[in-house]
């Protein structure tokens, strides 16, 4: 008798997971649609987010996929551009019906194109750096990336505890060095320090060493400060070197990532720059919540590509593990619901940092997920 | 005071001789073939490229030079092979297209066979700057002017010294009567390519450890050689060095003593100036209209 | 056949175009592509006015491009003019400057007005960039509805009846403006220089008229183009846009009116087909262009058109 029940409660549960298997394969897969910088001037943000979500959208889909169903993952490039964003994005939500939108590796993009998400009401992850994504708040639009005005507020606060008063201040005149270099005007105050020297260049200049010589010579100048990525950040250092300059270096965190130590070399031994967990997770304290998470994407990300990882395929992880929890927790692929869902995430440990968004906080990073870092001997020491 | 000003020289003179560099490839095929290939900066690219990834690869330095250089002649004959020569009676705007599509397609192909990220070379000796009365130079940036300056001394001998260079210079002027007199057009057109492909490797690896390279390198370099080119003078090798110093040290001086934001476009500003007084540029000749 | 119905023939066969091809659009990306095509095919039909025709080389159109959005915005947004009103005031301003810079510039030849122009195109997009605090700088600037009274242009089907409207009008003009005397005199200018000069041509005022023209036709492209994406970034008005315009100019067939056409219909689409196979996108690209340049110099229509004559002629 005993077995009799037993046999049939296990006759009834395969049955039933049969049953929903079968639905499984007969439902129409999760669609996440993404335009992302892969080529141009912003292709290191935009190559290594779309490596990253095609990476584990497809090892999710060979663990069975979210709710049974399985993702696809649509993605264009945008080259950065605004007005291609603005058309793909069109194309994303009308021709390819997707229920989520991640991508707009660059703050032109991502503005292009959130105007449409929200009039189509399609929850959407940036993954783009401005403050401007997030505030005001906007009811669809979400994001994962640190902002500038963190990166600035990390690196002053760094510099005010050195001491340091008067700094001089080197951005790169594109999208990216042109936003940290408005934020880094708008909150360096805050700190009691005075940017005595404002300098730009372009991403492809060979020789900055005109724009430091200027900020050299302007004259108490305790710390310098470049706001920029590719290989700008790298020709800035060296220029640097070149000039003896003796003061601090400070980057964003445009340069977090191997490549610009590899070609900076030994111009870039002192150099300070805030960076997330992501890029030392050997060095993170055992008790650090972010720890495990960051030394496995690392791995992962590494293996696959035989490239250093960076904070910016991070962000397009952060952003797919904070989609695919909403789901999970709105239990159906309910545009309306998911965006419920994700901006209740609360507690989740990112590569980022920790994450808990609100209804008037679409981001949710707390400041400590900045960390400072210094290059000594070629490697990243965690100062901070 | 002074010290700066030399500091903002030498800026300008390093970017000025890669800008040089880059305008006199222009100047090579403009001479032979009244082409301007925009595909210039890309020659420029392969160079750096195939250089940087095969001494990354562990290849030694001289053998991997040597490689980029013969991989890049060989991508300007096949240029010149296949898209300019069968396209070679048309309209000017129409080769120009050609050679637009020419890069964007060598772009793609850099993209594919490489990848997007960043690639150093060391540089030729050393990282120790130079310093003059206060201001400093790298030792790479004496390489490039060196490299610039032997480009044009070997230029100058190989138009005006060697028959086949004469033949190339009398092709230019007038192509129906360099056929007559049997020089090969076909051969001189081809020789043209081969030859600033190969300048543009040789640019491409001596700037390659000051400014880095990547699969879209070209972009800049190719612009600011169009530009240098044209300010000297099209088809004047001398020319476009002077062109390139210039905009270079104006550059650099505009970032100085103006505003960095507004450099570049001073430097275009300054071009715009000359065209308008020399429509022909520094050292071009002034054409006369054939009806 | 004559000319006058040839040209009522060919508006009304692109009326018939624009009316039908929604038929095949199942959402409204589609209008949306339609409306970027035929968009850059206004811009390229006035630009082709001034490389077909008169056989000057513009390397600088989307600076004018650009200032007509920007001057929108700016216009509307800032200073709160409406919209068809900072649409004219952009369009003068573009057609002023494009008047002052024209004169020293276009007496340049070839590579050197190529250049000229470049550059021009190039300050002008460093301007946008810089100046942030009117124009946003790099992260762009947003804008509102195109409203005249009290009727408001939006979404992208009412954008893509309008933009149809725009286009057929432009070939109407273009059209009248190659067969007056301006035209004629044009094509002479292109013939040779010298010799329309000789004969009693001022061929400077002719050319700084039609690059006038052919700036106006960019710039209120811009505009509208602002309004209808409602955000613009100063990209819109770089080296390579000004290098696509031309593009399409030369690939569709140049000192053709609708060959212009074609050439930017076929060029805005391409990047959208070549989506799907992303990472060869450059290469194709790149093909095509050398390709259609290749065996077809004069371009796609022009070269078309001349193998159905030699087909026709045959029988």
């Amino acid at each position: 008798m005993h077995n009799l029940v037993k046999w049939g409660t296990a006759a009834v549960v395969a049955v039933g997971l049969c049953g929903l298997a079968g639905h499984a394969r007969a439902a129409d897969p999760i669609r996440i649609g993404s335009t992302l910088s892969v080529t141009g001037p912003a292709s290191f943000l935009g190559e290594p987010e779309k490596k990253t979500l095609e990476m584990y959208v497809e090892r999710i889909n060979k663990e069975g996929g979210v709710l049974g169903r399985k993702i696809e993952l649509v993605v264009y490039d945008d080259g950065g551009a605004g007005d291609k964003a603005s058309t793909f994005t069109k194309r994303l939500i009308e021709s390819d019906k997707v229920d989520i939108l991640i991508g707009g590796s660059t703050t032109a993009a991502t503005m292009a194109a959130a105007p449409l998400a929200e009039r189509a009401e399609v929850p959407f992850i940036s993954l783009a750096g401005a403050v401007v994504v997030v505030e005001p708040v906007k009811k669809w639009i979400f994001k994962t990336p640190h902002t500038d005005r963190m990166a600035a507020e990390k690196v002053f606060s760094d510099m005010k505890k050195r001491g340091i008063t008067k700094i001089g201040l080197i951005s790169e005149d594109a999208g990216f060095g042109k936003s940290g270099h408005d934020q880094s005007l708008a909150v360096v105050k805050n700190y009691g320090i005075e940017i005595v020297a404002d300098e730009v260049y372009s991403p492809k200049d060979p020789d900055v060493t005109a724009q430091l010589t200027k900020i050299k010579n302007a004259g108490g100048v305790q710390a310098v400060f470049n706001f920029g990525f590719g290989q700008g950040p790298a020709i800035v250092t060296k220029n640097f070197k070149q000039l003896g300059m003796a003061v601090p270096l400070y980057q964003s965190h445009g340069v977090a990532s191997k490549d610009y130590i590899r070609l900076a070399g030994d111009a870039a031994e002192g150099v300070r720059l805030p960076a997330a967990g992501i890029v030392v997770p050997e060095q993170l304290a055992a008790t650090d919540p972010q720890k495990l998470v960051v030394t496995a994407f690392k791995k992962d990300y590494e293996a696959a590509f035989k490239s250093d990882v960076s904070t910016f395929a991070g962000h397009a992880y952060d952003a797919l593990q904070i989609v695919l929890a909403a789901i999970k927790r709105a239990g159906a692929v309910d545009k309306a619901k998911i965006r419920d869902e994700i901006e209740k995430t609360s507690g989740y440990v990112g590569t980022g940092g920790l994450v808990s968004m609100s209804a008037s906080d679409h981001m949710g990073l707390s400041p400590s997920a900045f960390h400072m870092l210094e290059i000594r001997k070629g490697e990243w020491a965690l100062i901070d | 005071m002074f010290a700066a000003f030399l500091q903002y020289l030498f800026s300008g003179l390093t970017s000025g001789a890669i800008y040089a560099l880059a305008g006199l490839g222009f100047a090579i095929i403009y001479n032979a073939s009244h082409v301007i290939n925009f595909a210039q900066g890309e020659f420029i690219m392969i160079g750096g490229m195939a250089t940087a990834t095969m001494v990354a690869a562990g290849t030694p330095v001289p053998v991997a030079i040597a490689l980029a250089m013969a991989a890049s002649m060989l991508v300007g004959v096949a240029l010149e092979k296949f898209a300019i020569e069968p396209a070679r009676n048309a309209d000017v705007v129409t080769i120009i297209i050609i050679t637009i599509g020419a890069s964007i397609f060598l772009r793609g192909g850099a993209q594919l066979l490489w990848d997007k990220e960043f690639h150093a070379l060391p540089a030729f000796s050393g990282e120790t700057p130079i310093g003059i009365l206060g201001a400093t130079l790298m030792p790479q940036s004496l390489w490039v002017f060196g490299v610039a300056g032997l480009a044009i001394v070997v230029l100058w001998w190989f138009f005006n010294r060697t028959l086949f260079g004469k033949a190339m210079l009398a092709t230019s002027h007038n192509r129906l009567a360099a056929q007559l007199v049997g020089i090969g057009v076909k051969k001189v057109l081809l020789a043209s390519f081969a030859l600033s492909a190969l300048l543009g490797a040789v640019g491409g690896i001596v700037v390659t450890p000051i400014t880095f390279t990547n699969y879209e390198a070209g972009i800049m370099l190719g612009l600011k050689g169009f530009s240098a080119a044209v300010l000297g003078g099209l088809g004047n090798g001398t020319g476009a060095i002077v062109g390139g110093l210039i905009v270079g040290i104006a550059e650099a001086l505009a970032s100085g003593y103006l505003s960095s934001a507004y450099k570049d476009a001073i430097a275009f500003l300054i071009i715009l100036f000359v065209l308008f007084f020399m429509p022909s540029g520094l050292f071009g000749k002034r054409g006369t209209d054939r009806v | 056949m004559n000319i006058y119905t040839a040209r009522t023939g060919g508006l009304a066969i692109l009326a018939t175009i624009i009316a039908v091809a929604p038929l095949g659009f199942s959402n409204t990306y589609f209008y949306d592509v339609g409306v970027n095509a035929m968009f850059n095919a206004i811009v390229c039909v006035g630009l082709n006015l001034l490389i077909g025709y008169a056989g000057q080389i513009s390397l600088g159109h989307a600076g004018f491009f650009a200032l007509g959005a920007y001057g929108s915005g700016i216009l509307t947004t800032v200073y709160g003019f409406p919209p068809i009103g900072a649409l004219v005031l952009s369009a003068a301003v573009v057609g002023l400057l494009a008047f002052a810079v024209g004169r020293p510039i276009l007496k340049l030849k070839g590579h050197y007005l190529a250049m000229a122009t470049l550059g021009i195109g190039i300050i002008i997009h460093i301007v946008l960039k810089t100046e942030a605090k009117i124009t946003g700088g790099p992260d762009g600037m947003s804008l509102d509805n195109f409203k005249m009274l009290g009727f408001a242009i939006k979404g992208d089907v009412m954008w893509y009846w309008v933009a149809g409207i725009a286009l057929v009008g432009s070939v109407w003009l273009a059209l009248n403006l190659i067969d007056s005397p301006v035209g004629r005199a044009l094509r002479a200018v292109h013939g040779s220089e010298v010799g329309a000069e000789v004969v009693g041509v001022d061929t400077s005022r002719y050319k700084v008229l039609v690059f006038v023209v052919s700036a106006v036709f960019a710039s209120v492209v811009g505009s509208l183009f602002a309004h209808k994406n409602g955000f613009i970034t100063p990209d819109i008005g770089s080296f390579f846009h000004s290098v696509e315009l031309v593009t399409m100019v030369v690939l569709g067939g140049m000192a053709s009116t609708f060959g212009a056409l074609i050439g930017a219909v076929i060029l805005t689409l391409l990047p959208q087909v070549l989506a799907a196979v992303e990472q060869y996108e450059a290469m194709i690209l790149g093909a095509i262009m050398m390709g259609t340049m290749i065996f077809m110099p004069k371009g796609l229509l022009p070269s078309l058109v001349a193998v159905l004559r030699r087909r026709g002629g045959g029988r």
